[in-house]
């Protein structure tokens, strides 16, 4: 075995690979619950590649066939049903798993210098995998797969000047048709995936290269090294010591899937939504559109916002800023330290306001604007105004001045002295 | 002292030749990528489906709203009725764009009614937000829409309301009218949708 593993190093660099990639990879011993989501991120793209494959063996891009053979998938493929219960299962919990880790970033600040690119990449990975999101949920051709593709194509017709042509040029027809539908499927099965396994790979490079934070934002490269072992004091290798750690969270992890997989895969139409067991129909609209849990705060951000001088660019300008908004953290950011440990109320409290407006703008986006009624007409300012509507303008509001206001709330923020060792 | 062994360098014909090579194949690229923009357009299929299509009016009842797809889009022809006419001229304080002067539609129907026959109204279907199509309303002073309600146009998306002749309420996330299609009588009763007044498709 050995005489093999030298016969490849010879030929291609294996062992070096391993040992940079992860066998020698020297991370900081205290990573907490919050640093198992990187791995199982990587769990949920194989289960989503491995089942997609499968799915793509029996599914037919075809306007007029594709809702039938989603169901035949689920009712004649032998075993077809696990298959795309895993895969629909995998997509909600894909975000849910990326926004834990999105969320691991902000509190222990891992955007921070020198790992900005590391930062850059994930951003990108997770508009891929908006992407994918959004192109894989036309394929089953239901009321709500086509109607959802319907609104988010006519985003970028409000573009002006070119946006009637540039929403002509998107869907390759005058509306959502067959073509469209061919088109997102060769975006969610190659393009989109290629593009996320590169991003992916540089994420993991560009992390390897500069080495893990951790909870309390202490660079463990610029310590001493140990004497005996000659590593940083507060390193350990990756293996085996987190590959067991990650093992344990991937049981777990599985635990929850499987529960949710095979008791409540539809869980209560936040996963499947229920107009989308009805098949297509472009003359008939649903009563009521909205787009998949995990796209529903950005979509109350869209609705928020009203027309200006005729034209509704500026509702897609501001979904598309709070995004982007997130490649510039490293930069937002000035606060003397990294980790929320010895962060100031400041920045704890900005935190917290974010957090909160994230998740209230995301219950907002999945019911429709009159859930709470209007204010009373004789009101100033809010007076006719949906309730919901005018909640959903401050908590935007607040989404934004997370970011807008960073340099100043980080900079004047009370921070505490960041210990020489890790706790 | 020079000699064929010792060869000098010409750093600025270098830098010449690099640069105009990179254009070069720059220009090849934008090329190669032609083909692969273009076939995003509709197909020749694509375009021969949105053909016009004739629409017969001689069977919608006053009051009455029937659909037709062209292109793929909901078209309605709705027959109002003289009370529904009578509304229209009671909204203008309430509507974002009275005069349709933001809107599009053929030129002889930019007036109170958007259409060229007063009472048949042409519009395509589909809210001028994002796409959805509006649910027709003409039920006066029902709950879920409020008592000054006179009949109109709904959308279940994102709460967009419409007169009987397609024009946006203000204050709601529409900004214009409804469109109004181009379209011909090419009889008393028969309309073609997607044919202009000069005939053009």
């Amino acid at each position: 075995m050995e005489k093999l593993l030298n016969w490849i190093d010879a030929r291609f660099p294996l062992t070096p690979l391993w040992e940079s990639q992860w066998g020698k990879y020297i991370a900081p011993k205290n990573f907490n619950f919050w640093y198992y989501f990187g791995s199982l991120a990587a769990l949920v793209l194989v289960m989503q590649i491995v089942t997609g494959i499968f799915l793509t063996m029996s599914y037919k891009p075809d306007a007029a066939k594709a809702f039938g053979s989603v169901e035949y998938i689920m009712r004649d493929v032998e075993w077809g049903w696990l298959i795309r219960y895993m895969h629909s299962t995998g997509a909600s919990m894909f975000f849910v798993v990326v926004y834990l880790h999105m969320f691991r970033g902000l509190m222990y600040g891992s955007y921070r210098k020198p790992r900005e690119l590391v930062w850059i990449f994930g951003c990108l990975i997770y508009l891929a995998l908006m992407g994918e999101a959004f192109f894989g949920y036309l394929l089953p051709w239901g009321q709500m797969s086509y109607w959802g593709a319907q609104v988010i194509v006519n985003l970028f017709s409000t573009v002006p000047f070119i946006g009637e042509g540039l929403g002509v040029w998107i869907r390759g027809d005058y509306t959502i048709s067959d073509a469209t539908l061919n088109r997102f499927f060769a975006f969610h099965v190659i393009a989109l995936p290629l593009v996320l396994i590169g991003l992916v790979a540089a994420h993991l490079m560009a992390l390897h290269e500069v080495g893990s934070s951790n909870p309390d934002g202490i660079e463990i490269k610029k310590q001493p090294k140990d004497a005996k072992t000659g590593l940083p004091l507060d390193g350990i290798y990756s293996h085996p010591y987190y590959t067991i750690k990650d093992l344990v969270g991937v049981v777990v992890f599985l635990f929850v899937f499987s529960i949710i997989m095979f008791f409540m895969p539809e869980m209560g139409g936040y996963f499947l939504e229920a107009n989308n067991f009805i098949p297509a129909d472009p003359l008939k609209t649903p009563e009521h559109i909205a787009p998949v849990w995990y796209f529903t705060p950005y979509y109350a951000i869209l609705r928020a916002v009203p027309s200006f001088l005729n034209s509704q660019f500026w509702g897609v300008l501001a979904m598309g800023a709070s995004v982007v908004l997130f490649f510039f953290l490293p930069w937002l950011d000035r606060g003397a330290v990294k980790s929320i440990r010895y962060r100031g109320t400041l920045y704890k409290a900005w935190l917290a306001a974010f957090v909160i407006s994230f998740l209230i703008l995301g219950y907002l986006g999945v019911v429709p604007v009159t859930v709470w009624g209007q204010f009373p007409d004789g009101w100033p300012l809010v007076g006719g105004a949906d309730k919901a509507t005018v909640l959903a303008r401050v908590l935007t509001v607040v989404y934004f001045l997370f970011f807008v206001l960073m340099p100043w709330y980080t900079a004047r923020d009370k921070t505490k002295p960041v210990p020489e060792r890790v706790r | 002292m020079s000699d064929a062994l010792t060869p000098t360098v010409d750093d600025k014909k270098r830098r010449f030749l690099l640069g105009a090579a990179s254009v070069v194949g720059g220009v090849g690229v934008v090329a190669a990528a032609t083909p692969f923009v273009m076939s995003f357009w509709p197909s020749a299929r694509a375009r021969a489906a949105g053909a016009p299509v004739e629409v017969d009016l001689t069977k919608i009842e006053p009051g009455q709203l029937i659909t037709v797809e062209w292109r793929g889009q909901v078209c309605w022809a709705l027959n109002r009725t003289p009370a529904m006419m009578a509304t229209l001229p009671k909204l203008d304080s309430r509507l974002a764009d009275p005069n349709s002067n933001n809107s599009i539609q053929p030129a002889d129907c930019k007036n109170e009614h958007r259409s060229s026959k007063p009472e048949m109204w042409i519009a395509v279907g589909i809210c001028t937000h994002l796409g959805c199509s509006p649910t027709f309303r003409p039920d006066v002073a029902p709950p879920d829409l409020g008592a000054d309600w006179l009949g109109g146009f709904f959308c279940p998306c994102h709460q967009s309301k419409f007169d009987l002749a397609g024009r946006v309420y203000r204050g709601v996330p529409a900004p214009t009218n409804l469109v109004v299609p181009p379209h011909r009588y090419v009889s008393d009763t028969k309309v073609v949708i997607g044919l202009s007044q000069e005939g053009k498709s």
